[in-house]
């Protein structure tokens, strides 16, 4: 019973673990998609987590907090659509720049707001997006098997676990079964077949950015509201880079992104419990090891076990019509 | 003359430094077929864009069915009945017939309602003009005579009353080519009004009422078609009389250059696409291989040339082997005297983001010629890419431009200079002539019966009949990947096409 108890506990923070990851890879997917490369995903996240916070604790509410997040990574993706696609640059680069941008600026103003090394103050009840209990839960917890599922895994996550995973569905149904999607997709493979079709390009991937900006901030906002009682500077941790790792795994499928960031969040809750422990035969596996596994499990399958990955075929190249 | 559908008034356009439309008048009768013939390059494709609102013109008025009409982008066109089958298809290629076809033109919000409306709508369509298609095929897997029915479809499906086509019957089959002209004439009885682009003048005369030729940019002369001949456009087109077929004389075949032997090569589907195919190409003599497009030409070229692993077999250049392992190092079968003018210049024969002067060297750009030490010595190259701009009247004459900013018979002229000054023993060209307009075919022509005089083997691979016949010493005509014939220039068209089309000789006969 009690390697069962673990388990379901190793289940229960990897889905806390791979919500940021999910939020961030459905954000690269829209914008990816629709033929922008993204990698300031790590930095839309980051000022999300810092707005979020901040205006959460500035406003004591957790909602007011939410929305602030999703303004402020929405206006950082904003930019990197006016340097990307009004102006055509590389996207790359205005990717690297945002993150840069975003690393130093929260670090800043987070000194001079609140004067604690970077941090936003903790947040108290109220100001956080606490976990629901959902009905029955504390009734069954003790019943074998069933219980621990229903209690731990299922029921006592936050508002923003639950909306990340719906958010699952409801990309694909977005990609897959409305104009909106048909569109996002076709300007990512041949953006000219959507200019001749009589639709603006640049209007179409600017809205893929905002659906962008949108979920990074809900990302940003589940890492400082969430996981943490507050900000702390350069909390996102390379999370914006596996979400892109887990997009391309997943092919850029909404469906496939879930599963790749779910054994990606395995991986990192396996480290965490497996911190010191050795294992059976192979001894102690070094923390560095865990961690960079998600990387060298990228690197491995792609290489060879999932098949080509093909992504958009527009992504990357600026929408040029006159040469 | 019936009432204008189109009329084009005083358009510019330039593109940089480009002038491509200077001063365009133009009016296109209703209900009728509108022919517009012009060199590559010469801006046709241009002033369709503008007219279908892809580009804006930089002055200049459009008027359809008489009245002044603003195009800002193809939104505008598209509600005024214009509709575009572009030179390049503007297909998203993953996605299923269907959804290209509601693309933009979706009857709401959820994709449902629209693909089942445009399900039906498209059964309508293919039943009243023969437009077969399958709505839920994927187009990257559709033949490109398909994917061009697609596009018409598209257009017809947004109501189109004024359709454009721009060169459609480059990538067709000759059956495929009057299947598509049916569809056009019956277009035309139904009061719509069609304009065709091409560079075929045979096309022209079989199907137009009216054409009009350009030439660098401008409209030099529209005529009524029963009242004109090939000749009389030919030479509008180019501004002086064109020899239609090249003169040739006799010479002697001598050595053999190149042997295949046996040779089996598979696409990277694993079909069998060249299938124990053998011949031989002797010094002085030029051999066409004739074939519908796909029947393993493109396969056999880049086995020839060491691009493409072969199953099994042998090629031997001058006596010895090239590595058909796919791993062929193309400098050595340059050093070793075989040059390759590759089928696709866009994707393989050249790069288009490079200047003129570079893209005339790239393959060679290791000659000491070249160089100044380890380094590119630029002065030799712009003056080497002025040399061959020059001799191959290459346009514009420019060699520090961008290659992409030359037409596309002026890029083919590109990589037939680059191939032909480096005086290879043999030399292999795929569709010498594809996309490239009369003058520059002439010149094309020209050049390889001058490269077999001297004593050159050279083989051309081709889908234009006519090409083959007027250049080819021995024409070998290939059908699923075997030879199915061999046969001297005097052969008939129809006898050709018979072979073509995998007809078996006995038959032929008869
Ligand atoms: N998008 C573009 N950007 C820059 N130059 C262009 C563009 N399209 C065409 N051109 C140039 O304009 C001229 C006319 O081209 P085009 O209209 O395509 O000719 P045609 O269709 O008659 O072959 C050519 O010199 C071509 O290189
Ligand atoms: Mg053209």
């Amino acid at each position: 019973m009690d390697v069962f108890i673990a388990i379901v506990q190793i289940l229960d923070s990897t889905i806390r673990l791979s919500v940021p990851l999910l939020l961030a890879c459905l954000a690269g997917l829209f914008s990816e998609r629709s033929g922008i490369f993204d990698i300031g995903l790590e930095g839309k996240m980051l000022v999300g987590a810092f707005a979020g916070a901040a205006a959460a604790s500035v406003f004591h509410s957790a909602f007011i907090g939410l929305g602030m997040a999703i303004l402020i990574s929405v206006a950082f993706a904003m930019v990197h659509g006016f340097a990307s696609i009004t102006h055509r640059g590389n996207q790359i680069v205005s990717g690297v720049a945002i993150n840069f941008i975003a690393a130093g600026s929260t670090i800043i103003l987070g000194q001079a707001w609140f004067q604690q090394g970077g941090r936003t103050p903790a947040l108290q009840p109220g100001e956080r997006f606490d976990a629901i209990v959902w009905p029955g839960a504390d009734a069954v917890r003790d019943v074998p098997v069933i219980g621990p599922i229903y209690a731990e895994l299922i029921s006592g996550h936050s508002l923003l676990v639950y909306l990340a995973f719906l958010m699952v569905p409801f990309t694909w149904w977005v990609l897959f079964r409305t104009r909106f999607g048909l569109r996002l997709r076709a300007v990512g493979e041949n953006p000219a077949a959507v200019d001749t079709a009589g639709i603006s390009v640049a209007w179409l991937r600017y809205r893929a950015l905002i659906c962008t900006g949108i979920l990074t901030g809900v990302a940003g906002a589940y890492l400082s509201m969430v996981q943490n009682g507050g900000f702390v500077k350069d909390m996102t941790a390379g999370k914006g880079y596996i979400a892109l790792a887990a997009l391309i795994f997943a092919k850029w499928k909404p469906v496939n992104a879930m599963f790749a960031c779910l054994l990606f969040g395995f991986l990192d809750a396996a480290a965490i419990r497996l911190q010191g422990s050795p294992l059976p035969i192979i001894g102690k596996v070094p923390v560095q090891f865990m961690q960079a596994l998600p990387y060298i499990l990228t690197v491995i399958l792609l290489a060879g076990f999932i098949g080509k990955a093909i992504p958009p075929r527009a992504g990357g190249v600026p929408y040029v019509k006159e040469r | 003359m019936a009432q204008a559908a189109i009329e084009l008034i005083g358009i510019n356009k330039s593109f940089g430094a480009v002038r491509a439309n200077r001063d365009i008048n133009l009016e296109i009768a209703r209900g009728t077929i509108h022919g517009i013939v012009g060199e590559n390059g010469a801006g046709k494709s241009t002033l369709m864009s503008i007219l279908y609102g892809f580009y804006q013109a930089d002055s200049g008025e459009i008027r359809v069915g008489g009245k002044p009409a603003s195009i800002k982008t193809p939104n505008d066109a598209i509600a005024l009945g214009i509709g575009m089958v572009h030179q390049h298809f503007m297909l998203v290629d993953n996605f299923s017939v269907l959804e290209n076809i509601i693309l933009g033109a979706e009857s709401d919000a959820l994709l449902k309602s629209s693909i089942a409306k445009a399900r039906s709508e498209l059964d309508r369509l293919e039943r009243e003009y023969g437009l077969e298609v399958d709505p839920d095929a994927i187009i990257e897997e559709l033949p490109v005579g398909l994917q061009q029915r697609v596009e018409i479809l598209k257009a017809l499906y947004r109501g189109a009353e004024i359709l454009i086509l721009d060169e459609p019957t480059g990538v067709l089959t000759p059956a495929e080519a009057d299947h598509l002209f049916r569809i056009l004439k019956q277009l035309k009885d139904q009061g719509k009004t069609v304009v065709l682009i091409t560079h075929k003048l045979r096309e022209i005369m079989a199907i137009t009422d009216n054409v009009s030729v350009m030439r660098q940019g401008t409209m030099v002369a529209t005529r009524e078609t029963n009242k004109t001949t090939v000749g009389e456009l030919a030479e509008l087109m180019v501004g002086r009389r064109v020899l239609l077929r090249v003169e040739k004389g006799e010479v002697e075949a001598g050595a053999v250059k190149l042997a295949v032997k046996n040779l089996t090569v598979k696409d990277s589907r694993g079909v069998t696409m060249v299938d124990d195919l053998s011949f031989d190409l002797r010094a002085g003599e030029i051999v066409g291989i004739a074939g519908v497009a796909g029947n393993g030409q493109s396969e056999l070229l880049e086995a020839i040339s060491g691009i493409r692993r072969a199953v099994s077999g042998s090629v031997m250049l001058d006596g010895k082997p090239i590595d058909l392992t796919g791993a062929a190092d193309p400098g050595e079968l340059r050093d070793r005297g075989l040059a390759h003018v590759p089928e696709d210049r866009h994707h393989v024969g050249l790069v288009l983001a490079f200047e003129e002067n570079e893209n005339s060297i790239l393959g060679y750009h290791d000659d000491p010629r070249y160089l100044k030490g380890p380094f590119l010595n630029v002065d030799a190259i712009v003056a080497d890419a002025k040399d061959k701009i020059e001799k191959y009247d290459i346009r514009p004459g420019n060699p520090r431009l961008k290659t992409a900013n030359f037409s596309g018979g002026n890029q083919q002229k590109i990589v037939l200079a680059r191939e032909m000054e480096q005086d290879p023993g043999v030399l292999i060209v795929g569709q010498p002539t594809r996309g490239v307009d009369v003058g520059a075919i002439e010149f094309i022509h020209k050049r390889l019966i001058a490269m077999r005089d001297q004593g050159k083997a050279v083989l051309v691979v081709s889908v234009e009949l006519d090409e083959i016949r007027s250049l080819s010493d021995r024409i070998l005509v290939m059908f699923a990947g075997r030879i199915v014939g061999e046969r001297g220039p005097e052969a008939t068209e129809g006898e050709l096409g018979l072979l073509m089309a995998g007809v078996e000789r006995q038959e032929a006969a008869l």
